[in-house]
């Protein structure tokens, strides 16, 4: 497992080929994303390029610390990024940025306390990434979701607050099915995943070499903690944003 | 009397739909009536905490509304909203759940009876009704909770009038039959001849007039 590979920036330049082909279909076929892709490319290598060396400098110091404000650091951009996502929901950053922070130090300590991965900076911080970037994409998606249903559905809120229901059951069958769209992707390409696409991990360990087995026992680690920060952080974030539509007397806020 | 109002102001989008409204309700049936855009759906809300006045206060039954735990007044002051809106499931599950959060026990024939609706009506799915149906059976989810008073918006609104008829027939068996007050928001003013004793009536979120139904509809 300890094989690797040197990639050039030659070889990473070479692959912008594929970009300019992506930009080309746009501009053919009138879809107006040649802008997005550049922008989109630029992004990557820069934030990509940059994070290289933050890792590096990282693994060099070896020390907890770095690897908790690493960390921290991406939780706060990923709640302002969801967030974004999630502009139908009053007051999202708070549950956003909770519920991430819950969901990746719960499934980070977990797989340290199973003895999975040490906690050394060379395992905590890619697979905290990992398990931030995707609690962030399901938490956006249940948040998104969570402001569409409340918007659709006020007339029957209000007709169950108006029976006597607490604000909590009122809302529970759009949390509920917002929760479920936070998470199913993910659940649904699970099932799928070694039929019909090869996830990233295991492919660039196939890619750098490593024997087959590994590579698939390490992506299986990787896809059951990530199903678990998934629900964790799509849980949290509309078990609290839910509350922010409702004022304390149990009322639906009228919102702008 | 029932609910007071004093000087009740609410503001919404910078716009005053409540005005400075006082007034007295008592038992029986009384009608708030007044154009569209007047302030009624939003006065009846009020009176069951579904909203809260920005200035002004509401008695009911001799004590503020604030004093009282808003869950608790919505069981006994029960609102049945303009348009239908059930939860998903059958009649009968919308009965039962109602009726626990009242923390009564559920006679679904009974219930469904005084809503004009026969009893095995419970086993129907809610996504199956017509409009006046589901009308019906809010009414029933509304009786299962045993409140002492109904809030009705605009409860005919959606209907035919074969329809119309039907409901307001239900409505005048249910002030016979039961020990109960009703306030029902209308536009149409004989539609509150036919049900209320007394009339609210609202124009541009002020008091028009307040009182004996051909007084306060004269």
């Amino acid at each position: 497992m300890t094989t690797s590979i040197d990639v050039s920036l030659g070889q990473v330049a070479a692959a912008l080929a594929l970009v300019a082909l992506a930009a080309a279909i746009s501009f053919w076929r009138r879809t107006d994303l040649e802008r997005d892709i550049v922008v989109a490319t630029v992004r990557s290598f820069v934030q990509l390029t940059a994070i290289g060396y933050a890792i590096k400098l990282i693994f060099e110091a070896d020390t907890i610390w770095l690897v908790v404000a690493l960390l921290s650091v991406m939780v706060l951009f990923g709640a302002l990024t969801a967030r974004s996502r999630a502009r139908k929901v009053p007051g999202a950053f708070w549950p956003l940025l909770i519920g991430l922070a819950i969901a990746a130090a719960s499934t980070l300590g977990l797989v340290v306390a199973l003895g999975i991965f040490e906690a050394t900076p060379r395992y905590l911080v890619p697979v905290g990434g990992m398990m931030i970037g995707n609690a962030m994409t399901a938490s956006a998606v249940a948040l998104n979701r969570l402001g569409d249903e409340v918007g659709d559905s006020r007339a029957r809120i209000e007709a169950t607050l108006a029976l006597g229901a607490t604000a909590r059951e009122a809302a529970a069958p759009f949390v509920r099915r917002a929760l479920r769209s936070g998470t199913i992707a993910l659940i649904d390409s699970t099932k799928t995943t070694g039929l019909i696409f090869f996830p990233g991990t295991m492919v660039g360990m196939l890619l750098a070499g490593a024997e087959p087995t590994d590579a698939v026992r390490l992506q299986l680690i990787l896809l059951y903690a990530l199903l678990g920060s998934t629900a964790i952080a799509a849980l949290v974030a509309t078990g609290l944003a839910y509350r922010n539509f409702f004022t304390p007397a149990q009322q639906l806020r009228e919102l702008d | 009397m029932l609910f007071e109002l004093r000087d009740v102001s609410l503001i919404r989008g910078g716009r005053p739909v409540l005005d400075s409204v006082s007034a007295e309700i008592h038992g029986g049936a009384t009608a708030i009536v007044g154009p569209s855009g007047s302030g009624k759906s939003t006065l009846l809300r009020l009176l069951n905490r579904l909203a809260d006045p920005d200035s002004g206060t509401i008695s009911y039954l001799d004590r503020p509304l604030a004093e009282y735990d808003p869950l608790a007044l919505r069981r006994q002051v029960s609102l049945v909203p303009q348009l239908p809106s059930l939860l998903e499931g059958t009649v009968e599950s919308n009965l039962v759940y109602a009726a626990r959060l009242a923390g009564k026990e559920l006679d679904a024939a009974r219930c469904l009876g005084l809503a004009g609706l026969d009893a095995g009506f419970g086993e129907r799915d809610v996504s199956k009704l017509s409009v006046g149906e589901q009308q019906r059976a809010m009414l029933a989810r509304a009786l299962s909770q045993q409140p002492q008073v109904l809030l009705l918006d605009e409860p005919t609104s959606a209907l035919d009038h074969s329809a119309r008829d039907a409901i307001e027939a239900t409505l005048a068996d249910l002030r016979r039959e039961l020990e109960i007050s009703l306030i029902l928001v209308s536009h149409d003013p004989e539609q509150a001849r036919r049900l209320a004793d007394r009339a609210l009536r609202l124009k541009s979120g002020r008091v028009a007039a307040c009182g004996p139904l051909e007084e306060a509809l004269a």
